[in-house]
């Protein structure tokens, strides 16, 4: 199933610059589990030590932080929207 | 009409009452809403990207009493976002050029310039005094510290950032049934993580559009109008022109507003520690 991945610009250098990439899931781990082997310098800006999502990067299922679903198991479905939103603090 | 959070001041003057006339045919502010927003005072920390729409934009409303908290001096390279300072406040305290530039679009309200770093120790006592806070700051550190004092004070604070091309903003009422900022961001990213705009760039309009934004959300606290973004997180991307809000509930794991909060007081570093 096909869902479509929204990446924030700060992770775009690392994912060949795009802004949206079209990704093979039935899950969200299973989404970012493909995305991270496409895109190997993704794993350290996503993930920490033990694998786990990093605490200021949030994942949308559409409007739904995953967090208040099913985590990185929240279920996909066809046409769902993936987003990745990391926090930024710029002000100045 | 819905309730403001301060009290209105008993009356305009005719100046008053012309200057601030597109304002008071609207019904939604009409002269009460005025009133209030004269009688109204709003913290901002930062007086740099963000800080200056939002400065600008409050002084021109005529908010009255407006706090600017930041310790750095305007310099040349600020000056391709930061529009309420110019090439002749160059190496001016950025709370004393942006109090020029704000009393010169309005004489009317009165600028209080903190010219000092937001910290933990200082926070709650500068908040005190002021009826919302906003958040311009350029570091994870201050914006923990800022969303702490604003919890415990019970002040309305209204959250914007931005980096490269895009941008965020929140309105935060934690100590109400919606979520602070440690219910979207439980916890800041390790130094060196994230690129701060020094390191990664920013679009300098893109400022204006976030700190507007931030302005808006201001007004309708201050005049309890419409709905506050306090449930949602606005995202927007200036190179698609994409306006997008997800759902932020509050988290009832949360350190600071949840049932079994564990911080209970305002404690952390607001150094810049973003490096990368």
């Amino acid at each position: 199933m096909s869902v479509l991945v929204r990446i924030p610009t700060p992770l775009r250098p690392l994912a060949g610059g795009q802004s949206e990439l079209s990704e093979e899931g039935q899950s969200v781990k299973e989404i970012l589990d493909n995305l991270i082997s496409r895109f190997p310098a993704m794993r350290e800006r996503m993930m920490d030590e033990s694998g786990e999502l990093r605490r200021f990067i949030n994942i949308y299922v559409n409007e739904e932080d995953i967090r208040f679903r099913e985590g990185v198991s929240t279920p996909l479905s066809s046409g769902d929207e993936v987003s990745i939103i990391p926090a930024i603090a710029g002000g100045a | 009409m819905s309730q403001g959070i301060a009290k209105p001041v008993k009356e305009m003057s005719e100046d008053q009452i012309t200057r601030y006339g597109r304002h008071i045919i609207l019904k939604e502010v009409g002269g009460v809403g005025q009133r209030t927003l004269l009688g109204s005072s709003v913290l901002i920390i930062g007086a740099g990207g963000l800080g200056s729409p939002v400065a600008l934009y409050l002084a021109a409303a005529g908010v009255g009493r407006i706090g600017l908290v930041d310790l750095d001096t305007v310099d040349m390279s600020n000056l391709q976002r930061q529009i309420i300072h110019s090439t002749e406040t160059v190496g001016v305290p950025k709370v004393l050029s942006a109090k020029k530039t704000m009393n010169n679009l309005n004489p009317d309200i009165e600028v209080i310039c903190h010219q000092e770093r937001l910290t933990a120790e200082n926070a709650l006592d500068l908040f005190s005094g002021y009826d919302v806070i906003v958040d311009g700051s350029d570091n994870f550190g201050t914006r923990y510290v800022v969303n702490d004092a604003a919890y415990f004070l019970k002040k309305p604070l209204v959250s914007g950032s931005i980096l490269r091309f895009e941008g965020q903003v929140i309105a935060i009422r934690g100590y109400m049934d919606t979520p602070c900022y440690r219910c979207l961001y439980p916890e800041a990213p390790p130094p060196g993580l994230v690129p701060s705009c020094s390191e990664a760039g920013v679009l300098g309009v893109l400022a204006g559009t976030i700190g507007t934004l931030q302005a808006a959300e201001v007004v309708k606290l201050l005049l309890g109008i419409g709905e506050p973004l306090s449930d949602r997180l606005l995202l927007y991307d200036a190179l698609s022109m994409d306006f997008r809000r997800v759902r932020v509930p509050k988290d009832p794991g949360c350190k600071l507003c949840g049932p079994k909060a564990t911080i209970h007081s305002v404690t952390g570093s607001t150094d810049v520690i973003c490096a990368i």
